[in-house]
């Protein structure tokens, strides 16, 4: 494959993060909303994009970073964000999320996003114990756990009215869905590359 | 011997499924539906909510009818409470909440401040709060959603059904 300038690739990695940032920062909706509400919608924003981040690194895309290390402390991030995003709609309106959470909310994106929060938490809890599963069979769960983070996540974000804007969360969710195919099969043309430096 | 009971539970429910929808099919035919509630339309719910002229600043006008089900006759005097994500309040704070009667034709209308959207909907909530009504009703709560988040104003129909 032809190798991009690092420099263009480090140019679009930061123009994915702050991006949607900057353009959820400006959103009228902020000014009706208490903070924790506030944080609550950032952490969310914050978590869609970390998602095309997550393959970019993954598929070792980004130049002058350990890929797989950073992978795992993005993925940490992923979860916090997660978390802080639950947290903080708690906060705002404990009925709307238990409502959620017991998968009878009205809302038809609620249960996309119980679902990627669900699979996240396997994902990071598999990962925590993967040096006990077998090779194969951590990669095939962690391929399906992931596949469910991000097209959950991104119907999720896709179907809510919120800070971001529908073109640019559609923009976002179809790098991440790219980003999750392409790693995936990066990932698995590289597998005997991965074994043996496992075995080493 | 799983499946025979499966299949037994599977006849069961079909059998319980033909038999609600056989008992709505009269009930319609003698008339209005009554308006059953909307999941989640509790939610931040702050009963007894007293009746304003106005919630806040207005701006947003929510409106509706309130019938009997079955001849749809019109409910005077029925209390309608209205609480709604405003650009004055979130929906826990008791200044997003308020209530109205409806007159002698069973029309309310209330003004309030522009509904903003909020947990990813632009979405209003009303209650007919028995508790709070002589009249013998069974209580209902609504969470219509706005077709756009620029509407400014909200209509939603009660029909009653008699406790």
């Amino acid at each position: 494959m032809m190798r991009a300038p690092a420099g263009l690739i480090w140019a679009a990695l930061v123009a994915l993060v702050a991006v949607p940032l900057i353009v959820a920062a400006q959103s009228p909706l902020l000014q009706w909303r208490e903070p924790i509400y506030v944080a609550a919608g950032f952490a969310g924003v914050i978590g869609l994009v970390l998602l095309p981040v997550q393959a970019l690194l993954i598929a070792g895309l980004v130049p002058g970073v350990r890929g797989r290390r950073s992978h795992v402390w993005i993925g940490v991030a992923l979860l916090l964000a997660a978390v802080v995003h639950v947290a903080g709609l708690w906060i705002t309106s404990p009925p709307d999320v238990v409502d959620v959470l017991l998968l009878r909310s009205p809302t038809p994106f609620a249960i996309w996003g119980v679902a990627a929060m669900w699979a996240l938490f396997a994902a990071v809890l598999l990962a925590a114990v993967r040096r006990r599963m077998g090779h194969r069979a951590w990669r095939a769960i962690h391929v399906v756990t992931t596949t469910v983070i991000v097209v959950g996540t991104v119907v999720h974000a896709v179907l809510i009215e919120g800070t971001m804007g529908t073109m640019l969360k559609g923009l976002v969710g179809l790098l991440a869905l790219v980003g999750l195919s392409y790693a995936i099969w990066r990932r698995r043309n590289s597998r005997t590359i991965i074994r043996i430096r496992i075995r080493s | 011997m799983t499946t025979t009971r499966r299949k037994l539970i599977t006849a069961g429910a079909a059998g319980i499924i033909l038999g609600a929808s056989g008992l709505l099919v009269p009930a319609r035919a003698q008339g209005l539906a009554p308006t059953p509630t909307m999941r989640g339309g509790a939610n931040n719910y702050r009963s007894g909510a007293p009746i304003v002229d106005r919630i806040g600043g207005g701006g947003f006008w929510t409106t509706g009818t309130v019938r009997r089900a079955g001849d749809g006759a019109p409910l005077a005097r029925r209390r309608i409470q209205i609480w709604a994500h405003t650009t004055e309040g979130h929906e826990r704070d008791a200044r997003s909440h308020g209530a109205t009667l409806t007159d002698a034709d069973g029309v309310f209308r209330i003004e309030m401040p522009q509904i903003v959207p909020a947990f990813g909907q632009p979405h209003g909530h009303l209650a007919y709060d028995a508790e709070y009504d002589d009249g013998g009703f069974e209580t209902v709560f609504l969470r219509p959603v706005l077709a756009s988040a620029s509407d400014t104003s909200l209509t939603v129909d009660f029909v009653l059904r008699p406790a």
